[in-house]
């Protein structure tokens, strides 16, 4: 077929509109076949490449590769998340900012920003496909993964505000394509420019598969799931028409609406959790028990305790993005003389995404007893397939923490099917703007230029919602995880500069040089 | 004796009476204004990754586009009638900012207009007179 994608939508509207919804479906239908038939062959390798596991195991070692990062910038700044975690708070409340500069960026609008983008579906879906496979000993080791992650936002955070490039309009362009780029011819390395690019590229991929096909599919999912099954481009044209006023219409209206709709989604989301886990508090402490002994021993689940942690790392790897260099391109905007700040700043957002918001719903989904045990060893019962732990519903993903909530609110998951629609979106907006940034990298800025990523940005909603995509979905997330590859050789090439700076700024936040306005 | 008087001005009818007002006192008892005009802004509200990147723009343009306005019109009739005036734009929230002004300015009062808004739509809206009652440093008077 030789149609685009945006023609084949477009037809596939106008045939509905003269009755003929099977042509319709079909139209979609063989488009789909044929994208997956070109991914599939054209990059398989790169997708197996990506994910696959250490010899003679099965442990993937992009897994690997994140956790170690994480860990040498741990270990390389002291354990930093845990002694500014108090000062990070003060920062985003406001206390260190100069009431002379009210009016541009805050410390907290950042932070909310680059949450908007991570929080979403991996807080929802993440966690319980974790928890589905590896039992609730993965939460532990999610949130350990997180803790550790905390180092690797504020490594790539805090270059991203000193690199930026500042234009004289006022604008900022910030991210690991800059500090790449910049940082390393700094410090007299080659190959920064090659990294900087493969990142960029990388990033687009990324933006449009994970950040955008991936979630316009999961939010098609969960409309259809409420009000029955219905074509999948219907919900991409619509979101397609929303993405497109916010991203190349400017409308404010709708982002301003979704901005502030999110946040109220994500404390509702969080405050009734909290509620579930005090209706039932006397199983907090079994509950804990289970994620420790599940941890150590895996309590029969699929692969033992090894399972356990290769899904607790990867999901907390999916859900918080720490390495992964796109949250260093939101944080890039706030206006501060101090790099630094951003980077204390910044490392809450694993703590708030995965540390609360996902142990939230891996403490829900384990006391309302949502896996099934056997009564007489106490361990976990495994599926028909053996691949994971066997549901009460014979749910999973969105589906398992639906029935968790549900089982004690009966009308929460029609909530929770708002709020995925609505990260979802939200997510999109933010990815947009990150594939735009790498894009605008790679190309030069302006106008025609950046209306062109925004247009394909828009196709691939659709062809996202219209689809079932596994092996571009698949593609996507291998590109997300090659940005943490890309990002995480020049973090460590580049933290000796983190750490002068960070010196530099504890000795006088300590002497008082650094000082409080309110 | 004289003074500054804070007056917070927004090109509506009311801030109009709220300077009359002080042109009239200071006739009386001398002194000079400072006009306040408060661009409303909340660093803790959400924006999307593109308004964070041009913030810093936008807040230049905002800052200017505010001056001219003040500037050109009610600044230079003041300036006619021989009434020392100097101005203060700034973000934030406005019962804080006029307090802050009249702080920084050493100001002996705060003078602003009100809108004669309805009781119920004071109560969901706040009202920025009665705000500014319960936090200013200085007397306030309010022109009805």
């Amino acid at each position: 077929m030789k149609h685009n994608p945006f023609i084949a939508a477009l037809a596939a509207v106008g045939a509905v509109m003269a009755g003929a919804p099977a042509f319709a479906q079909e139209q979609v239908m063989s488009l789909d076949d044929k994208v997956n038939e070109v991914f599939a062959n054209s990059t398989g390798w790169f997708v197996s490449l990506i994910f696959s596991n250490f010899p003679g195991t099965t442990f993937p070692w992009i897994v690997a590769w994140l956790v170690i990062g994480a860990s040498v910038f741990t270990l390389y700044f002291g354990f930093i998340q845990f002694r500014v975690i108090g000062h990070a708070i003060a920062l985003v409340k406001g206390d260190y900012s100069d009431p002379k500069d009210a009016g541009e960026v805050s410390h907290f609008q950042a932070l909310a920003t680059a949450l908007s983008g991570t929080v979403g579906l991996g807080n929802i879906a993440g966690v319980a496909v974790a928890i589905g496979i590896g039992g609730p000993g993965a939460t532990f080791w999610m949130i350990l993964a997180a803790l550790l992650g905390m180092a690797s936002k504020f490594t790539e955070c805090t270059l991203g505000v000193k690199y930026r490039n500042e234009y004289p309009d006022g604008r900022v362009s910030g991210g690991p394509m800059y500090y790449l780029s910049k940082g390393f011819a700094e410090r007299g390395l080659p190959g920064g420019k090659i990294l900087a690019v493969l990142f960029s590229i990388f990033c687009i991929l990324g933006a449009l598969g994970g950040g955008n096909m991936f979630q316009a599919n999961q939010a098609h999912q969960q409309i259809s799931g409420v009000v029955g099954d219905y074509p999948g481009w219907i919900t991409g044209l619509v979101f397609a028409a929303l993405v497109f006023a916010v991203i190349v219409g400017g409308i404010k209206s709708i982002a301003k609406v979704t901005e502030k709709i999110v946040p109220f989604m994500g404390i509702l989301y969080v405050g009734t959790a909290l509620v579930i886990i005090a209706m039932n508090y006397d199983m907090i402490g079994w509950a804990f028990g289970q994620i420790f002994a599940g941890a150590f021993t895996g309590l029969g689940v699929a692969g033992g305790f090894v399972g356990a942690l290769i899904q607790g790392f990867k999901r907390a790897a999916f859900s918080n993005e720490a390495g992964v260099g796109s949250a260093a391109i939101a944080h890039s905007a706030v206006r501060t003389k101090e790099p630094l700040t951003e980077g204390f700043v910044s490392l809450l957002e694993p703590f708030i995404d995965t540390v609360v918001v996902c142990t939230m719903t891996a403490l829900v989904i384990i006391i309302t007893q949502q896996l099934v045990t056997d009564p007489t060893t106490g361990l976990y019962v495994l599926n028909e397939a053996g691949n994971a732990v066997k549901t009460v519903g014979d749910t999973s993903g969105v589906g398992l923490t639906s029935a968790a909530f549900g089982s004690k609110i009966a009308w929460f998951p029609s909530v929770l099917a708002l709020a995925v629609v609505l990260f979802a979106f939200s997510t999109m907006i933010t990815w947009s703007y990150y594939g735009l940034k790498a894009w605008t990298y790679l190309f030069g800025e302006g106008e025609t230029k950046e209306l062109i990523f925004k247009v394909i940005f828009c196709v691939f909603v659709v062809i996202g919602a219209a689809s079932q995509l596994g092996p571009v979905i698949d593609f996507s997330d291998a590109a997300i995880f090659s940005m943490a590859v890309v990002n995480i050789i020049g973090l460590y090439f580049l933290m000796p500069i983190v750490k002068r700076e960070l010196e530099n700024y504890l000795d006088r936040l300590r002497s008082g040089q650094i000082k409080k306005f309110n | 004796m004289s003074g500054k008087f804070v007056v917070g001005y927004d090109d509506s009818a009311a801030a109009r009476r709220a300077v009359d007002f002080a042109v009239g006192r200071i006739k009386v008892q001398g002194g000079t204004i400072v006009l306040a005009h408060v661009l409303e802004w909340s660093p803790y509200s959400f924006l999307t990754p593109t308004e964070l990147e041009e913030r810093h723009k936008r807040r230049r343009e905002e800052l200017e586009r505010a001056r001219d306005a003040i500037t050109s019109t009610v600044v230079a009739e003041l300036e006619k009638e021989g009434i020392g005036v100097e101005t203060e734009i700034r973000y934030g929230k406005a019962h804080d900012v006029l307090g802050q002004v009249a702080r920084d300015h050493d100001a002996v009062q705060i003078i602003i207009g009100r809108e004669g808004q309805s009781s119920l739509g004071a109560r969901i809206f706040g009202s920025v007179a009665a705000a500014l009652i319960q936090s200013a440093p200085v007397p306030c008077t309010i022109v009805p």
